[in-house]
């Protein structure tokens, strides 16, 4: 079956096309959505939301490759970036990657053979203060690291617990749910 | 734990971050009822726009997001009377490292964003704003996102807002992880479904910015301290900071790396680095001493330890041949290598750099990788001078200062703590280690041209 979009992405791309003067601007975001419902930007995806703009499927891709929050390959379920830069150095973050790599036994780009989980480094992601820190699909943060949480979050994400977004900082300000 | 929610320290004096920490500080009702929002919205209604232009020029304030280009000079280049739209752009994709303070703006207290845009669009006449969000920031997003819902519901976004002729509409553009995007004329070409690649200046996004529109893009921060101006005055602000338009306000500060206590705080523009450091923050970590700091996010020269005596303010940092940039310090101790920080730091900027121009482009990346190579110890005492003139030859001569944002920090480093660099070279390195095996008739020639080249 090609790719379509859900009625629920229907209906975003429908809203967001009211609020810019140019088509063109709406791709940022509609992508977004795409990869939030499929999981990645297949070729078929990428061809179909061009389709709909009106533009060529390198168009989409051009732009698609230049941003670091799109996926345009299956990296498993749970794709687990450790900051790297400065800040998180200083507070550690290499003892983190080296940990995650240890408990998923995969090294940095590799896809855990069951498919659940991939380890790569990310730059800064705003979170100097509460360093070290490493985001899960780029939309789960944790902060304040140690190798036990860690392992306490792998371990919670292959029992299927956490996987939503902002879990942690919801949990922390009692507004879970 | 960083001091996150703690209440604000005896020496902080909370504006923007006035509210935090309050229960849902984040809802509309809460904005309204507990902090006293909207009364700067409120009141821009009733002013006329050069009114407000010239209020926000009197008061001081500057682009908090780096630059500290005066924000009502900026406002007033705007053409009166535009034919086309004119677009009000909020600057939310925070990458700098070091920094995250429109992020904890954002998802604490969004309505003061809100309120600062819809005075700002007042100002220039602007009936339609984005506010450009860091896409890894879901949070934020969704905070801004309920806020902008709330807002519209009571009329204050929208047509006829506050009951006036005025319309303003805004919405949330969800960045996808780019550095480059947070240069206002990368953010324009990224919100209008691009590459986030900068453009030259001129034409400056004033007079053609996004959908060749004349734009204003401005920061969290800044767009924040905006009502506050207006409901309690230019002088107000001024007499928040040190009282002349070059001091005025207050700032956000990000602490973080080798502080006991690392963490935002808001104090007086013009506060003593070391008062910050040691009395806020809680001085260094158990039998460390502070080595360095960047003072203004990674793209700011290093200040040395013996330097820290320095108030925070644009020109007295930029007295110390520094920069007070997006606010984020990074403290350094003793038991830190320069030269892995100052790898670390190249490594971001080749990462990011979005790869139109060649210096920035080719510039960045041998840096690092040099840089690289001389962590590893396979350093040869050239490198720092290849480091050196390559830098020479980025800063500059891009269409952005991406280029500069890596060279300025990388040279600094350099100048201040050579002696680390050159420890790690190793004269058992030299000549040999990057000259490539060729044999044959080639290898002689090859050989021949190198020796020449050494002994001239």
């Amino acid at each position: 079956m090609a790719y379509q979009f859900s009625p629920k992405v229907e209906e975003k791309f429908q809203w967001l096309l009211t609020r810019y003067p140019k088509k063109d601007a709406v791709l940022l975001p509609l992508l977004h959505l795409v990869q939030d419902e499929v999981g990645y930007l297949t070729s078929e995806a990428i061809s179909y939301v061009g389709s709909r703009l009106e533009l060529s499927p390198a168009r989409v891709k051009e732009v698609a490759s230049f941003y670091t929050m799109f996926k345009l390959n299956d990296k498993g379920k749970y794709v687990i970036q450790v900051c790297h830069n400065i800040s998180c150095y200083l507070r550690g973050s290499d003892d983190i990657l080296k940990k995650i790599k240890e408990v998923l036994g995969v090294e940095e780009g590799q896809v855990t053979p069951d498919g659940m989980f991939s380890v790569e480094r990310a730059e800064c992601l705003a979170s100097c203060g509460t360093a070290p820190m490493m985001q899960v699909n780029v939309w789960d943060y944790h902060e304040n690291l140690t190798t036990g949480k860690v392992e306490r979050i792998i371990r919670d994400l292959k029992a299927g617990k956490g996987a939503n977004p902002c879990y942690e900082k919801r949990i922390a300000e009692g507004a879970a749910g | 734990m960083s001091q996150q929610i703690a209440p604000a320290h005896p020496l902080e004096r909370r504006v923007l971050l006035e509210g935090f920490g309050l229960p849902n500080s984040w809802r509309l009702d809460v904005y309204e009822g507990q902090m006293g929002g909207y009364k700067g919205a409120r009141k821009a209604m009733e002013m006329e726009p050069d009114a407000i232009i010239n209020e926000v020029k009197a008061s001081g304030l500057r682009g908090l997001g780096g630059a500290g280009f005066p924000t009502g000079t900026k406002w007033s280049f705007i053409p009166k009377n535009s034919a086309k739209p004119v677009y009000l752009v909020c600057n939310a994709d925070e990458g700098e490292p070091g920094t995250y303070k429109d992020r904890q703006l954002m998802e604490h207290l969004p309505h003061r964003l809100i309120e600062g845009m819809i005075a700002a669009a007042c100002a220039i006449n602007s009936q339609t704003g984005y506010i450009y969000i860091r896409g890894e920031l879901r949070l934020a997003i969704e905070r801004v996102n309920e806020a902008i819902e709330q807002a519209y519901a009571k009329g204050y976004l929208g047509k006829n807002i506050f009951g006036s002729k005025r319309t303003f509409d805004l919405t949330v553009h969800p960045g996808a992880g780019a550095y480059i995007c947070g240069e206002e004329t990368g953010l324009i070409s990224s919100l209008e479904g691009e590459r986030g690649e900068p453009r030259l200046k001129p034409p400056f996004p004033a007079i053609s910015g996004a959908f060749g529109g004349p734009t204003i893009v401005n920061n969290v921060a800044t767009l924040a301290h905006v009502p506050g101006i207006l409901l309690n005055g230019a002088d107000w602000f001024l007499k928040l900071g040190g009282g002349t338009p070059r001091t005025a306000g207050t700032n956000v500060f990000c602490v973080s790396g080798d502080v006991k206590t690392p963490g935002f705080l808001e104090v007086p523009v013009g506060t003593n680095l070391s008062t910050i450091f040691n009395d806020i923050c809680g001085g260094p970590l158990p039998g460390r001493k502070f080595k360095a700091c960047f003072p203004g996010g990674s793209s700011s020269p290093l200040l040395r330890a013996d330097e820290f005596d320095v108030k925070m303010d644009f020109d007295s940092v930029a007295a110390k041949g520094s920069m007070l940039g997006s606010g984020a310090i990074i403290v350094i101790d003793d038991s830190r290598s320069i030269p892995e920080i100052c790898m670390r730091t190249a490594r971001f900027y080749a990462h990011e750099s979005c790869g139109q121009c060649v210096p920035c482009r080719e510039g960045t990346k041998w840096v690092y990788t040099t840089l690289k190579r001389l962590c590893k110890g396979e350093g040869v005492i050239s490198d720092i001078q290849v480091i050196t003139d390559a830098c020479n030859n980025m800063a500059g001569k891009t269409i952005c200062v991406l280029s500069d944002a890596c060279a300025m920090p990388v040279v600094s480093m350099l100048k201040k703590f050579r002696p680390e660099f050159e420890a790690l070279c190793n004269p058992a390195n030299e000549r040999v280690t990057h000259l490539p095996k060729v044999s044959g008739e080639l290898g002689g020639l090859l050989k021949e041209i190198r020796e020449r080249q050494f002994n001239r």
